[in-house]
């Protein structure tokens, strides 16, 4: 039974920077009893779609220029502001991204719980309350009586996001909207919020949208697909056709774009270029001692790609930025060819950082915006005199070629390239001075799926090229099986396991590796 | 290095396109133009002004604007344009000194503070809360009376009240800038502190003090006029805009303009500079310019 | 929370401390003493005025005996007004200038925060323009300026109000209040349009608009607590401020509060009188943004949590 029918949805923007379509007459359905995920990158139109139902876009800039979109006989783009607010939050509910913010912090959350039933179903503030806590139970949040009058900043994003989906299904909806639920929370977290939605999904047979940015994600939980690029559906179907037999060339590339479990090999030389040994690295908070690396060691051989995984606070990006001298230790010793970097000098110091580099997460960041592509990477060259003003501009245009920058940009700004050409800038500058050895930091956690596949290529095309030495910073199973040799797995500063990939894959000792990996997202439609 | 790049394509750095988010602003620009013009005929007085400045004529008395004095004379019969224009340059002269005096107190503690961190910091940024719980008009105020009238410790005075939030808004900047990942980029290059600075934080963290600095020249303004209102400021045979009010309201039923011209010199100063720093705040947002 | 009252309280002891001595050493290193200005004064008069005021002790003694009567609550008589105190006079002038205060600080909240409420509603709209233009004439129009040209207008030209006075003929407080309050009212004008936009922008914002709720409901339950905060923040300080612009105002309108004694202190060179309204009015600023701050806290939870560990 259809639940939803949009038909020919269009929907333009009207900036100051001109007209866009942001959604070109789409069409799609929605059943009852099933998980629909529309699937796109940044800018592909999915959220606005399902925004402009719901009358939450800000209009203007935003209009809507055509379409009709029927849920229960009524068109939704037909009904007054009124008319909409008595089915949102009634009949359609949402949860959004990030449970941080999405959450009132000022108002306790049984509060916040208790306002869609309050208003929409006019019951008393007990009955309320008392529905809530059962919610609460059901989306696996134990002692609600204590919880209830706790303000969001006490919960853990997990649970916030659990409080938001309680907050969707008090008023039991008969749609409900999740924009991109689970891409804020760790893989653990992740996996365990994806299958409350499904069971929650079951359990009341209501009808699911699910944006998402990621294939895979939605890969063991949709029903039906639906490929969104720039505005239009390119592909849509039944789950089991899109995975085995995608018709269109960009779900053939979304699909191409997840890692594959085949692992590029590469150089390996016994030698070990890194050492690490008890590295201690802890942060004075004033009131508590947090041991953010808590002795750890290991090696790294030459030629090596060897990846770091853990969630948000396992100590992952302290590791890479302590060898790197970047923080002060509290204790230990690192070297770097035998060299110990604890002892040296600033001027020695110094002189070695052009042997190893770092790339950074976030390329918004990583880059002075002040700064044009010539600046950011004639500077190393000229620091370390690899080159002179005379002969660093062709120098620069080589390494631009290297990254596979256009050369005609040399003169332009960060802020006028998108995510991939800025991370294709700081690869540059971190390979500029001929580093052996690379600390990758989430090269790509923050870049979307199909330019995440570019960049992985060029990082190894490269690392071969230079023979580079490299620790794969990621909290990306998939990515980091995809590009390691050997992998090592940290939970709150301490290694729980180190192996090759492959032994790490196939036969995981630890409790906490199993679960990670069990928490790989589509692993079981993609294994199949 | 015009040899290589015949093909690329021109860059906007962030101040060109800053200049250009301005240039679209009327009410910044008319700021702007306003301020110029006030900078330079204060710059050219003593050339341009119609009359003396210490012309008098007891016989003519205070008369309403005519062909002669276009905008009257005051009850000494002088020619109130030429008083408003000597004033200015006081009123000019104080805002832009005693922001310079707080811009570099400010700039510097907050720079340091915010670069060394840790203990050094925390005291620094201890004197800065204490000495924001001061309740410095009525300083300046007591100052003014115990050690007379003088120009230069109004500047001095001013400057030390206005360099606080300088130096909190540095620190912020500079602390905010170094958790930057592309200061630790520079790091990890082996770029030496000094280095870092001047290419890095600097040229990051000036949009902002160039919004407040626009905004505290202003604020200087009204604080120097509210002095000499009082008749705690500047001095007779000087003058400044807020003593010109001070005059014009003591005469006001009988002379209006002697009020209304002054502050309508006043005003509109204070409005130029706030509809140009409020252009500079929405043209240097860098968030913006990222979307 | 009371943990953090206390500490703020024993935060502002220096703080006054400071002021106090500051305030002394300053009064005391003026040229020319009180009753320089006297000429006629015998040398024995003076002599035993001296005395009197304890001007004639080492200027350290004079600081701590100071100290020893401040904490007894006694501010010293008054030079210029024989056979009278500092307590006295401020007795007699606080009502006026507290009154005075209180109604400006309503003008400015009200007035400020319903334009600027009204202004994010519908930012670049004409319910934006028309408010936020009055508040950049209201920043831009100090008080002293304001004052006279309200009184030339409303009091000379139409007659409507009385031109001074504080209490003696009815409308007289109107012309004072609106004239303290003004500039004020246009800061919190665009504080609170500045909070709200930033708040209404925010992500829970759209849940709340998501759960269907109307829209006066997602302003006033979710947005108006967040965005009201910068305005109760900028209150601490702006005591201060309008403080000061009562020198000003209490001069024009002829109030007789604490703000004209203030300013005659100052021509007077009435030390004890400068030296007991200085303290009280900083001890009373000081009072004041610690107010304002646990007033801050107490409305934004996060923060009430940090305190209360």
């Amino acid at each position: 039974m259809n639940l939803l029918e949009v038909r020919d949805l269009q929907v333009d923007f009207n900036t100051r920077n001109g007209h866009t379509i942001a959604v070109n007459k789409i069409s799609f359905t929605v059943k009852k009893g099933e998980i629909t995920a529309i699937i796109g990158e940044s800018g592909s139109g999915k959220s606005v779609a399902c925004y402009s139902l719901l009358g939450l876009l800000p209009q203007p800039p935003a209009s809507i220029e055509s379409g009709t979109a029927v849920f229960e006989g009524r068109d939704l783009l037909t009904l007054s502001e009124s008319e909409l607010r008595q089915i949102r939050g009634r009949d359609i509910a949402m949860i959004f991204q990030d449970p941080m913010t999405c959450l009132n912090p000022f108002m306790t959350i049984g509060d916040q719980l208790i306002e869609p039933l309050m208003f929409h179903k006019k019951v008393s503030k007990a009955s309320a309350l008392a529905r809530a806590k059962e919610l609460l139970v059901e989306v696996g949040i134990r002692d609600p009586e204590a919880t209830i009058n706790n303000y969001p900043h006490e919960f853990s994003g997990g649970m916030r996001q659990r409080v938001m989906i309680a907050m969707a299904l008090i008023n039991e909806p008969k749609l409900l909207i999740a924009d991109e639920p689970t891409t804020a929370l760790d893989v653990t977290i992740q996996a365990q919020i994806l299958k409350l939605v499904a069971d929650l999904q079951k359990k009341r047979d209501i009808g699911v949208i699910f944006i998402s940015h990621d294939l895979a994600v939605v890969a063991d939980i949709a029903d039906q697909i639906i490929v969104m690029e720039k505005g239009f559906v390119v592909e849509q179907g039944d789950s089991n056709a899109i995975f085995t037999a995608a018709s269109h060339p960009y779900t053939q590339k979304l699909l191409a774009a997840i890692p594959s479990d085949t692992k590029v090999t590469t150089l390996n030389d016994p030698e070990p270029l890194i050492q690490v040994k008890n590295l201690k690295t802890y942060f004075n908070t004033g009131t508590t001692v947090v041991k953010a690396v808590d002795d750890v060691s290991f090696d790294i051989n030459r030629g090596e790609i060897v990846g770091l995984v853990g969630e948000s606070g396992s100590g992952k990006s302290t590791i890479g930025r302590s060898i790197l001298r970047l923080l002060p230790i509290t204790s230990g010793h690192i070297s770097l060819d035998g060299q110990d970097l604890t002892k040296l000098d600033t001027n020695t110091l110094k002189q070695t950082r052009r042997r190893m580099q770092m790339i950074f997460q976030d390329p918004y960041a990583s880059l002075n915006p002040r700064m044009s592509v010539y600046d950011t990477l004639a500077e190393p060259l000229l620091l370390h005199k690899i080159e002179t003003r005379k002969t660093v501009e062709h120098a620069v245009l080589r390494l631009m070629d290297e990254v596979g920058l256009a050369r005609a940009f040399i003169r332009k700004y960060p802020h006028e390239f998108s995510g991939g050409q800025r991370q294709r800038i700081a690869i540059g500058r971190a390979l500029a001075t001929k580093p052996e050895f690379i600390v990758a930091d989430e090269p790509v956690s923050a870049l979307d799926v199909t330019i995440q596949a570019q960049i992985l290529d060029l990082m190894l095309d490269l690392g071969k090229q230079y023979g580079l030495t490299m620790l794969f910073v990621s909290h990306d199973l998939a990515v980091v099986r995809h590009i390691a040799d050997r992998i090592i797995v940290l939970y709150h500063g301490k290694i729980v396991e180190t192996g090759t990939s492959e032994t790490l894959f196939n036969t995981p000792q630890e409790a906490y590796t199993k679960s990670l990996l069990a928490s790989i997202p589509g692993r079981n439609r993609l294994a199949s | 290095m015009a040899h290589i790049d015949i093909n690329a394509e021109k860059g906007t750095s962030l101040w060109e396109d800053a200049w250009r988010r301005l240039k679209k602003n009327r009410l910044a620009l008319f700021g702007l133009g306003v301020l110029v013009l006030f900078v330079v005929s204060a710059l050219l007085t003593p050339w341009i002004a119609p009359y003396a400045y210490d012309a008098q004529n007891l016989d003519l008395g205070a008369t309403p604007p005519s062909a002669q004095h276009w905008l009257g004379t005051d009850i000494f019969g002088r020619d109130l344009l030429t008083q408003i224009m000597y004033g200015g340059r006081i009123s000019l002269a104080v805002g832009f000194v005693a922001t310079a005096v707080a811009l570099v107190i400010g700039v510097t503690w907050g720079a340091v503070a915010g670069y060394i961190g840790g203990r050094v910091d925390a005291v620094m940024m201890r004197i800065v809360d204490i000495l924001y719980a001061l309740p410095f008009m009525i300083f300046i105020v007591l100052l003014m009376v115990v050690f007379g009238r003088n120009l230069l410790l109004l500047f001095l005075a001013i400057g030390a009240v206005e360099w606080l939030t300088m130096a909190r808004i540095m620190r912020g900047q500079v602390q905010a800038l170094r958790k930057q990942e592309f200061v630790e980029a520079a790091i990890s290059l082996g770029l030496s502190p000094m280095t870092i600075i001047r290419r890095h934080l600097v040229p990051n963290a000036l949009g902002p003090i160039i919004v407040y600095t626009t905004l505290t020249i202003p604020s200087v303004m009204l604080l120097e006029a509210f002095l000499s209102f009082l008749g705690l400021g500047i001095q007779p045979p000087k003058t400044s805009w807020g003593l010109l009010i001070s005059y014009g309201a003591e005469t006001m039923e009988e002379y209006p303009w002697l009020l209304i011209f002054p502050g309508l010199a006043l005003t509109t100063t204070l409005f130029a500079l706030n509809f140009l720093g409020d252009g500079l705040r929405d043209a240097l947002d860098v968030r913006r310019s990222a979307d | 929370m009371w943990r953090f009252i206390i500490g703020r309280l024993l935060q502002a002891i220096p703080v006054i401390f400071i002021v106090i001595t500051a305030t002394f050493f300053l009064v005391r290193a003026a040229p020319g003493g009180p009753f320089d200005a006297e000429k006629a004064v015998i040398p024995e008069v003076k002599a035993a005025l001296e005395r009197q005021y304890r001007l004639d002790l080492p200027i350290h003694e004079q600081y701590i005996a100071y100290l020893v009567d401040l904490s007894q609550g006694d501010l010293g008589p008054s030079f210029k007004y024989p056979g009278r105190t500092i307590n006295e006079l401020i007795e007699s002038g606080l009502p006026a200038t507290a009154e005075l205060g209180a109604y400006a600080l309503l003008i400015a909240v009200i007035i400020g925060s319903l334009a600027g409420i009204a202004a994010a509603l519908r930012p670049n709209t004409l319910q934006d323009y028309i408010p936020m233009s009055m508040a950049m004439i209201g920043i831009c129009m100090p008080t002293f300026l304001l004052g006279p040209i309200l009184v030339l207008i409303f009091g000379i030209h139409l007659d409507w109000l009385p031109v001074s006075g504080w209490g003696d003929i009815p409308g007289d407080k109107l012309m004072p209040s609106i004239t303290l309050g003004a500039a004020y009212a246009a800061y919190v004008a665009r504080l609170s349009r500045a909070g709200m936009l930033e708040v209404l922008s925010q992500d829970y914002i759209r849940t709340a608009r998501a759960k269907g709720l109307p829209e006066w409901q997602v302003v006033l339950k979710h947005g108006l607590r967040g965005g009201m905060l910068p305005v109760v923040a900028f209150l601490g300080p702006a005591f201060a401020g309008l403080l000061a612009g009562s020198f000003v105002v209490e001069t024009i309108f002829q109030i007789p509060g604490l703000g004209r004694f203030y300013v005659q202190a100052a021509f007077n060179r009435d030390y004890t009188m400068i030296l007991g309204t200085t303290v009280f009015l900083s001890t009373l600023i000081v009072l004041f943004n610690l107010l304002s701050d646990i007033v801050a806290a107490w409305l934004n939870p996060r923060l009430r949590a940090q305190l209360s560990e």
